[in-house]
């Protein structure tokens, strides 16, 4: 059994205190080994800790530390979305996830570092450094939620906050052997998160074992008046999957995937099999297109979501001697990183007049009929599976002078997203070198429940 | 200058595009208060209006209620599903980088609305469409800095564009002020025009009549109807003259100078920005019922148009019916004379509106807006009026005494003595000592030898005898029987 759970937490908390659980946490978080934290938010914690242990905070997750991804605003310190634009920039709110987490005495004890604005698969585009793997610290820890990933893997905090806006949760999940759910779109309200693609983005967790993720996502979910595409509240655990048909994603098993990554999926595949479950090879062909659709869409939100970031109301300024010309262009030089500035230049051009239809509104109509197969199939099966990620972690920059290879991470991830589905990634096992493998589960919308009860019968099959 | 023969030989074609800031409480897509009319800059804000990280849009139904009601009013068709779009570009007064707009599916479709012209004529203008809007912030430039002040961005608006239908100046200005009664008869706007509740970008063209259309030009942001009317005219003279020239017209967009009434060069098509439109994915489409759209129609207070109809029939002149409108109190008042007391009642206490009312300072006008005066008593005074208790001049008296705050108009008459004598055996003690007096012996006998105007001179007495109060028509009467 894993140690770093929330029922764990709870009994030291009981046994000691929530001062003394938050104190070893900051205090691990202060060592930081693999440069997981961006800030350590030590005063508000240790604060909120005495709250704990005085009864004036109290919920199911009383004196729990964790963390969260740079880019939710938080109290207790800078949020800074690991860009440089943000590097000094402290928020008057909290987001709507945060705030759950703490109605239920849950204690944030910092913030963990991503790929700038959260583009990227790997954490190294940060402006603070790249975070290491858990397992390998000449590898990537996957990104861009890189270092909630690997805080839990290192028993730091038994839960973290991420986003997934294609892949952002389960890759680097996937990468340091810990669960990653990214719920169907709208079930957590985005407000106060970074945003990245607004039609994308999702809120998730990163923890260690499928229990304590639902109990996170019972806390995180539900509508919120501040997000409007929030779903009305719909999310209630189930013990046991309400079917057993589950598809295996043919395109995802073929060319370019890493054999023992295949072998492991495999052998899980099996693992199933032996439990119950009736497991068919499915073909989806829109797959093919599904990241060209991604790198479409995707970027000419982003374009949009980062026009604010202008240095004229807060955040990084430069220029200011200069025309508001040179305001603007020497703010967003200094505070974007070159994947932020790549993604701002390819929306740009996306949504411009002429590329407009032959771009943005074609990539529309086909994540349209992607959307379509996702849907046909889940009229035949509970679930589908697949691997995460092609591959295991990679070696630290070992893609970052080809961007379109870093792209080609995302094929297995992007998907469910451009269609809003729930997926999970459940550890199944370590490779050769000990880089762990995760399972990809997707469920239909709103099938959040569903495939964390599969997860839960996958992770019975591997001990944990 | 051209001559104006010359002008007479082309037309212009004028579209309009007039934005309307909606009165809600609230902006489009924050709970900030919507009315910064007296507020210190920067006040009216939550993080969303100043465009901080993280913070999302949440659609203003009461913005959604009251396009539905612009839509009704302009004639047009409201659709059941619309969405908003991001238009970008970088300006200091706008906080995300974008506004929030309907560019793809707008919320309202094509209508028409009739607009009464000079000489009690109309024309029609075809509304191309409608849109939902947020507006922007505004700028304050000083010398090497400017200030902004977003209390203002994110306040709703609605855009209305019209189609090139209008083909004079006068007519530009007909059409403002046409919208502007129906969006504040509607309630859709507090329509305060210092405020920039409505703002009208006019779109202008030059040819030869019967020739193509010309290239246009666009004078934004125009806030008055005499300006729009001003910058029209001027226009049309200058791309004329240009023409004249041999001078080709540049696509651009121009500012009217109100100083020194003409209209400035701001920014040609070369120079115009990509928007880069997008569907707002924080935002899902405003689905409506056709239910809903009937009930939101239901609710909409009389419009222009029902009043103009009501009144058709009673021979007043359209300047009258003019004033009257542009106070909707005053039309609601006639109107409820005339349901309750008929048309020729009416008809009374709506000229008094107009020559009452037009002819006092500005000052008791702005009071007369103020004041409460009630149906009832105005029907009292057409009756006053009908019965020759008092005289026309009396019951102007009477009329801006009710303006001014008092009350009942028959104390008011007692009180100011404008109560007329009808009382025939007074009268004709008064019009026998008329007669008798010497003086009057001349007029008599011009009168009799068939100067019959003189018989003015003689009421003048009695009236002078009697105080005033005589009712003129009996003294006459009565002195045409003895005469």
């Amino acid at each position: 059994m894993s140690m770093n759970t929330i029922s764990h937490y709870k009994q030291t908390i009981q046994e000691h205190s929530a001062e003394y659980a938050v104190r070893e946490a900051l205090e691990s978080g202060r060592k930081d080994t693999h440069n997981v934290f961006i800030s350590l938010y030590e005063e508000r914690a240790l604060a909120r800790a005495r709250q704990v242990d005085e009864g004036t905070v109290s919920g199911r997750l009383a004196g729990v530390p964790f963390v969260a991804k740079d880019n939710f605003l938080t109290l207790g310190g800078a949020t800074t979305a690991a860009s440089h634009f943000l590097e000094n920039f402290h928020a008057p709110l909290q987001a709507t996830a945060v705030e759950k987490l703490e109605a239920e005495g849950a204690i944030c004890i910092g913030k963990v570092n991503l790929d700038a604005f959260a583009h990227g698969g790997s954490t190294e585009n940060s402006a603070y450094g790249v975070t290491k793997n858990a397992h390998d610290t000449a590898r990537v820890a996957g990104g861009s939620s890189g270092g909630s990933a690997v805080a839990v893997a290192l028993g730091t905090v038994p839960f973290a906050l991420g986003t997934d806006t294609g892949g952002s949760i389960r890759q680097p999940a996937s990468f340091n052997g810990v669960v990653g759910i990214k719920p169907t779109y709208g079930a957590v309200s985005r407000y106060g998160v970074v945003a990245m693609a607004s039609g994308t983005d999702t809120i998730g967790v990163l923890a260690s074992t499928v229990s304590d993720t639902e109990l996170l996502l019972e806390v995180l979910s539900g509508q919120d008046e501040r997000d409007m595409t929030t779903l009305p509240d719909y999310f209630i655990p189930q013990d046991k999957p309400t079917g057993k048909k589950i598809g295996l994603i043919k395109e995802f098993m073929a060319d370019g995937i890493d054999e023992e990554v295949s072998a492991q999926i495999l052998s899980a595949v099996e693992k199933l099999q032996s439990d119950g479950y009736e497991i068919e090879e499915v073909s989806m062909p829109m797959l093919k297109y599904a990241l060209a659709i991604y790198y479409i869409v995707v970027p000419a939100e982003i374009s949009s979501n980062l026009a604010r970031y202008d240095g004229i109301r807060y955040g990084t300024q430069k220029g200011n001697d200069g025309s508001l010309q040179d305001v603007y262009e020497m703010s967003r030089q200094a505070g974007f990183e070159a994947e932020n500035k790549r993604r701002i230049i390819i929306g740009s051009f996306v949504l411009s007049s002429g590329s407009f239809d032959a771009y943005y509104q074609k990539a529309q109509k086909a994540r349209t009929l992607l959307i379509r197969e996702f849907n046909d199939l889940f009229e035949r099966y509970d679930a589908l599976i697949g691997p995460v990620a092609p591959e295991t972690a990679f070696k630290i920059g070992q893609n970052t002078e080809d961007p379109l290879k870093m792209y080609l991470e995302d094929v297995m991830t992007v998907p469910p997203s451009l269609a809003g589905l729930p997926a999970v990634s459940v550890p199944v096992g370590k490779t050769k070198d000990g880089l762990p493998v995760g399972l990809q589960i997707i469920g239909k919308r709103r099938d959040d429940a569903q495939i964390l009860a599969v997860a839960r019968d996958v992770e019975a099959q591997y001990g944990q | 200058m051209v001559s104006k023969d010359i002008l007479d030989t082309y037309e212009m074609t004028i579209g309009i595009e007039c934005h309307v800031q909606l009165a809600t409480k609230t902006k489009l897509f924050s709970r900030a208060n919507n009315d910064a009319r007296s507020a210190e800059p920067n006040t009216n804000l939550v993080p969303i209006d100043y465009g901080l990280p993280g913070m999302l849009p949440v659609l203003n139904w009461e913005a959604v209620r009251l396009a539905v009601r612009a839509g009704k009013a302009l004639g047009s068709e409201v659709a059941l599903e619309s969405h908003f779009d991001r238009k970008h570009y970088f300006y200091p007064d706008l906080p995300k980088g974008y506004q929030t707009t309907q560019m793809y599916r707008p919320i309202i479709g094509s209508g028409k609305i009739s607009v009464p012209v000079e000489g009690g004529e109309t024309i029609d203008v075809r509304i191309h469409h409608a849109h939902m809007e947020e507006d922007a912030g505004k700028l304050t430039h000083y010398d090497t800095y400017s200030l902004v002040d977003l209390n203002r961005a994110g306040t709703p608006l609605i855009e209305i564009v019209s189609e090139p239908d209008i083909h004079s100046a006068a007519a530009a200005r007909a059409y403002a002020t046409e919208l502007h009664l129906l969006m504040t008869y509607a309630e859709v706007t507090r329509g305060d025009l210092y405020h920039g509740n409505m703002r009208f970008d006019v779109n202008i063209s030059v040819a030869k009549k019967g020739a193509p259309l010309g290239t246009r030009a666009e004078i934004k942001n125009l806030n008055s109807f005499r300006s729009v009317e001003r910058a029209a005219e001027y226009e049309f003279t200058r791309q004329v003259e240009l023409l004249e020239q041999g001078d080709s017209i540049v696509q651009e967009t121009r500012g009217w100078d109100d100083e020194k009434q003409l209209t400035i060069s701001q920014r040609s098509k070369e120079d115009a920005q990509d928007y880069r439109y997008m569907p707002d994915p924080d935002i899902p489409p405003i689905v409506l019922t056709n239910d809903e759209v009937e009930s939101i129609q239901a609710d909409m207070p009389a419009l222009p148009q029902a009043y103009r109809a009501s009144w058709k029939d009673l021979k007043i002149d359209s300047s009258v019916v003019n004033t009257l409108l542009s106070v909707r109190r005053h039309a609601e008042l006639v109107h409820a004379v005339q349901l309750r007391a008929g048309d020729e009642a009416a008809v009374r206490i709506a000229n008094l509106f107009a020559s009452g009312l037009g002819s006092n300072t500005a000052g008791e006008q702005v009071a007369a807006m103020h004041e409460e005066v009630s149906a009832e008593e105005l029907i009292v005074l057409a009756e006053m009026v009908q019965k020759s208790e008092v005289s026309s001049n009396g019951a102007k008296e009477i009329f801006k005494a009710l303006y001014l705050g008092e009350h009942d108009p028959r104390a008011i008459a007692t009180a100011k003595s404008l109560l007329q004598n009808s009382d025939t055996d007074a009268i004709a003690a008064v019009v026998d000592e008329v007669l008798a007096d010497p003086a009057s012996a001349k007029v008599v006998a011009d009168i009799r030898s068939g100067n019959d105007k003189a018989i003015g001179y003689l009421v003048g007495q009695v009236m002078k005898k009697s105080g005033g109060q005589a009712n003129p028509s009996l003294a006459q009467q009565l002195l045409r029987e003895r005469l």
